[in-house]
């Protein structure tokens, strides 16, 4: 999979501009512009071959974001957008898998993929809008909503929300971040975080629905209910300090966490290095070619025939 | 045991030129008794083992499939399964032939039956004159009816008594191989290195304890009750090649890994599983992965990942699998991404008849999604074909751009056929994706081409990248709701499968290329169709058959074969629907809108037989007085007389 061009077709640098696709259909004041606008800038930071990043997504207004990527990348189903991208990556590794998706797709229809994708700790990055209802049908419920009037809950959202943290934490994921569309900083570094991380990399990024939640919730706007408290993580200094800060291996530590009442704290909420599916596959792989002597296809598959004969 | 031999024990065809006989090859075993027996050279012969699961009557039949194999013989297995976990009656019928053999035997002439249960069930299927083997520790057969052999062995005893205790009857399966193998005459070396090739890699202990049960029942002095010794008459096959002998789930996943598929995901049902087993364990040799995914609609989206990132994957499941998937099918369909799914059908709707045979999926795997989502669908007709199916469901993917669905169905999932050694050399296609960068003016979705997906890893000269998605697109991939753009974007995919029409083959027609009767098949039926046209030849009919592979898009052409016949006669294992044809017959009646197209279907989950066909085909000819259970009955398209079918019904403790 050598790229035998790259002399002859040499590099320029990328740029936002060579990365921007379509104009976003999103509606005008929603986070997701801001989430974009960080991944553009991670993109033009990191330098990445452009050739290399790939965007997908299921289905929902956050689940647009492909299209306005100038990149490979697919659209797919309602929910499967993680077992899809989860083949990518397994198949190849030399590609910087980016999956975006709502909290719909995510918790909802997809959940049982969440679940698994994150167990199995395939190496890709989830970026989760959580804007907490169904916007692109038009305000209905979502797996997020709380107490929300939409137009299936009249009165209310009547039953539990989910607690994505809870969720990532108990599925296996690896890497496991909350961020909020205000905070494109915290966002930058989050999305940094995860693409370096090896494994199931995911970050809910709350992003209120701005049409269907008149009094959104604004972390930068303490009249607003906000407050943008940032977890301190250990820095392992001995000081006494350091104590009190969080240890993000400490999976108990995490969940308690993720208890906290909304709109709760962002930043680094888990992480360890359990190897990936993609690593125990290859070790697999490796083994295997190694018993067969690195045999050529048509020498292992012809053996296997002399077998049946 | 006090039945006289019959003298002229019928029970498997003779050979047409007696006096090419030559006495049967001396072999290193022992053959003490051997002179008791007259050798008779035969071409033919059905051994039915009806038994239980756990028995491991499959495992002794096996080893004969394989050694007739081995031997350049034809030979067809057939076996039930029941669906409970471990026990419960099974059958495997073995059908080994000198000559070509395409069904598995409507008949047995040889029936080994180890319980009541077995002997009651299956000695409608035993021919007259036909040989009943039984162990006479547990089956007390009626012998006052003259029309069979009976060889009475205590083979249980003997095998407890072999083996010594702790094996208690285990190893009963492979002390009937060693009768059968000094009835058949068969090679005892072969047979003992296909036993210690199976056991190979376990304890030494269970190699020895099978070849000792092995050796316990050839030595059996069955030549006291038998006159006859048979030996298969070996006719040399032309053309050189060396038999190989797996099952159809085998040949399938075998047939992928030469056609290049090195990634796949599934999710296991019967009796498609054995298909993501092997594939599980073979494709990391060949530098692949197969995923074992959480459910049905994740196995079908890894597999598109896997497509998408440039290697051709497959997919699979039985019916109620395909259901699940079919949402995804219909994006890899509007996104134009290649891909195999690989249907092994059984008796549905829902969880149906799952070990049972059926062929009630084909309107699902040429329609089931939505919206207008063509796709393509081959039907594998033998177990050879399951290989060769999927070597070429895996170049129209790649070609076409689409996805590809290969119908199989529960009788070649699991019976054994020996067939000739493919070309490998010649057949195995290169799995790597084209990488190289693309010059500019590069459309995923071009209307002036067949559309070509370019795997991510590809430079875009031009800095354009394309976009795949389920969303109406125009050319470049953007989502548009333009109504000319979904008019000739929904045309652009199904020129192309029209395209794929015109390069496939028109099927040969086997038998009379003018008549009266033309039977039309698809899938696992080729064999009871062929010989079923054969035998009506014999009787004087004029028929012709022939057999679909590709069922969507059909070959162009058929509308020249159906002029010559004044009846067409599709033969399925489906209902007849509620306007009175097959699966088959309704999409060619609405193709062709033929009236001389009909169907005989039938559902009773079991394979036909060719008599079967016969009668269903030409009502009130054909009249076989055996062969049949009683509680089957055929002939007015399957359907069953409601009184039969409540007594047989379960009052309480459904399985």
């Amino acid at each position: 999979m050598s790229d035998t061009a790259t002399t002859e077709n040499p590099r320029e640098k990328l740029t936002k501009k060579a990365i921007t696709a379509d104009h976003p259909t999103w509606c005008p004041g929603c986070g997701d512009f801001a989430v974009l606008a960080s991944f553009y800038k991670v993109i033009e930071k990191r330098q990445l071959d452009h050739e290399k990043i790939v965007t997908l997504a299921g289905i929902g207004c956050s689940s647009r974001f492909p299209y306005f990527v100038n990149g490979h990348g697919a659209h797919f189903i309602h929910g499967r957008a993680v077992p899809l991208a989860s083949g990518i990556s397994l198949a190849r590794p030399d590609l910087h898998v980016f999956l975006f998706g709502g909290d719909g797709d995510g918790f909802s229809i997809g959940g049982n993929h969440l679940t698994h994708g994150a167990r199995k700790n395939v190496n890709l990055t989830y970026f989760i809008m959580d804007n907490f209802v169904y916007g692109l049908t038009k305000k209905q419920t979502s797996p997020t909503s709380i107490g929300f009037k939409s137009k299936t809950d009249p009165t209310g959202a009547i039953d539990m929300p989910v607690n994505p943290m809870k969720q990532l934490i108990s599925a296996g994921a690896t890497f496991i971040a909350r961020t909020h569309a205000t905070q494109v900083n915290h966002m930058i570094q989050m999305i940094e975080r995860a693409m370096d991380h090896p494994g199931f990399s995911a970050i809910e990024c709350l992003s209120e629905c701005v049409e269907f939640y008149p009094d959104v919730f604004d972390p930068a706007d303490p009249r607003k209910g906000g407050s943008f408290e940032v977890i301190q993580e250990k820095k392992w200094d001995n000081t006494p300090e350091d104590e009190l800060r969080h240890d993000v291996t400490d999976e108990l530590a995490a969940y308690k966490l993720a208890q906290l009442p909304f709109p709760g704290v962002f930043g680094v909420f888990y992480q360890n290095d359990r190897p990936t599916k993609n690593a125990l596959e290859k070790k697999w792989i490796d083994n295997s070619r190694e018993k067969v002597g690195n045999a050529s296809d048509l020498e292992l598959l012809q053996k296997t025939f002399d077998r049946m004969k | 045991m006090g039945d006289p031999v019959n003298p002229d024990v019928a029970a498997v065809q003779r050979s047409a030129a007696a006096d090419k006989a030559t006495p049967p090859t001396a072999t290193a075993a022992s053959q003490s008794d051997r002179a008791d027996l007259r050798p008779e050279n035969i071409q033919d012969a059905v051994i039915r083992l009806a038994g239980n699961s756990q028995d491991g009557i499959q495992t002794a039949g096996a080893f004969l499939a394989r050694l007739a194999g081995r031997s350049d013989q034809d030979v067809m297995t057939y076996m039930t399964i029941p669906s409970t976990i471990s026990g419960g009656p099974s059958i495997f019928q073995v059908r080994i032939g000198s000559g070509e053999v395409l069904s598995a035997g409507d008949e047995a002439d040889f029936l080994v039956a180890f319980y009541q249960h077995s002997y009651q069930d299956h000695l409608d299927f035993l021919k007259e004159g036909g040989v009943l083997l039984y162990d006479s520790d547990n089956v007390e057969p009626n012998l006052d009816d003259k029309r069979f052999v009976y060889v009475g062995v205590p083979i249980t005893g003997l095998t407890v008594e072999a083996l010594g205790g702790t094996a208690k009857d285990k190893g009963k399966n492979i002390f009937v191989l060693g009768l059968i193998s000094k009835i058949f005459s068969l090679d005892v070396e072969k047979l003992k290195k296909l036993i210690s090739e199976k056991f190979a890699g376990k304890d030494e202990s269970i190699v020895n304890t099978a070849l000792m049960a092995f050796q316990a029942g050839y030595a059996y002095p069955v030549g006291k009750v038998l006159t006859h010794q048979y030996q298969f008459e070996h006719i040399p096959k032309t053309g050189g090649r060396a038999q190989i002998t797996m099952d159809g789930n085998q040949a399938l996943a075998y047939g992928l890994i030469a056609g290049g598929v090195r990634y796949g995901a599934g999710y296991p049902i019967t009796p498609w599983s054995s298909i993501m087993e092997v594939l599980r364990r073979e494709l990391p040799k060949y530098g692949g992965i197969f995923v074992q995914a959480e459910d049905e609609l994740g196995a079908v989206s890894l597999s598109l990942g896997f497509s998408y990132a440039g290697y051709l994957a497959v997919t699979g499941s039985a019916g109620p699998g395909i259901s699940l998937k079919s949402e995804a099918i219909g994006w890899a369909s509007m996104a134009e991404m290649p891909l195999i799914i690989c249907n092994i059908q059984r008796g549905g709707p829902s969880t149906g008849l799952p070990t049972n045979v059926e062929q009630s999926d084909l309107h699902q795997a040429i329609f089931g999604s939505h919206g207008d989502s063509p796709r393509v669908v081959l039907a594998a007709a033998t177990v050879e074909d399951c290989f060769y199916i999927a070597i070429e469901a895996a170049r129209i993917a790649r070609k076409y751009s689409t996805p590809v669905l290969i119908l199989s169905d529960t009788s070649l999932a699991t019976r054994i056929e020996a067939f000739d050694e493919p070309d490998l050399s010649k057949l195995i296609v290169d799995p790597k994706p084209d990488l190289t960068p693309r010059e500019g003016g590069f459309k995923p979705y071009d209307l002036e081409k067949i559309t070509q997906h370019v795997p991510p890893g590809t430079r875009m000269l031009d800095g354009k990248y394309p976009l795949v998605t389920g969303l109406e697109h125009d050319e470049h991939g953007h989502p548009t709701g333009s109504p000319k753009l979904h008019m000739a974007m929904t045309a652009k995919r199904r020129k192309k499968l029209q395209k794929l029409a015109e390069e496939i083959p028109v099927p040969e027609v086997y038998g009379d290329e003018n008549g009266d009767t033309l039977l039309v098949g698809w899938g696992s039926t080729y064999g009871p169709i062929h010989d079923a046209a054969k035998l009506a030849r014999e009787h004087g009919e004029r028929i012709g058959a022939f057999h679909l592979r590709h069922l969507h898009p059909l070959p162009n052409g058929l509308e020249k074969i159906f002029k010559n016949f004044k009846r067409i006669v599709t033969v399925e294992m489906n209902d007849q629907g509620l306007y009175g044809f097959g699966q088959l017959g309704t999409i060619l009646r609405a193709r062709y809108c033929e009236p001389k197209i009909e169907s005989f279907t039938k559902t009773d989950g079991l394979t036909f037989r060719v008599k079967e066909i016969l009668q269903g085909v030409f009502p009130g000819k054909f009249v076989s007085v055996r062969g049949y259970s009683p509680n089957r009955p055929v002939g007015s398209n399957g359907e069953q007389d409601v009184k039969i079918a409540r007594a047989e019904s379960i009052t309480q403790g459904v399985g």
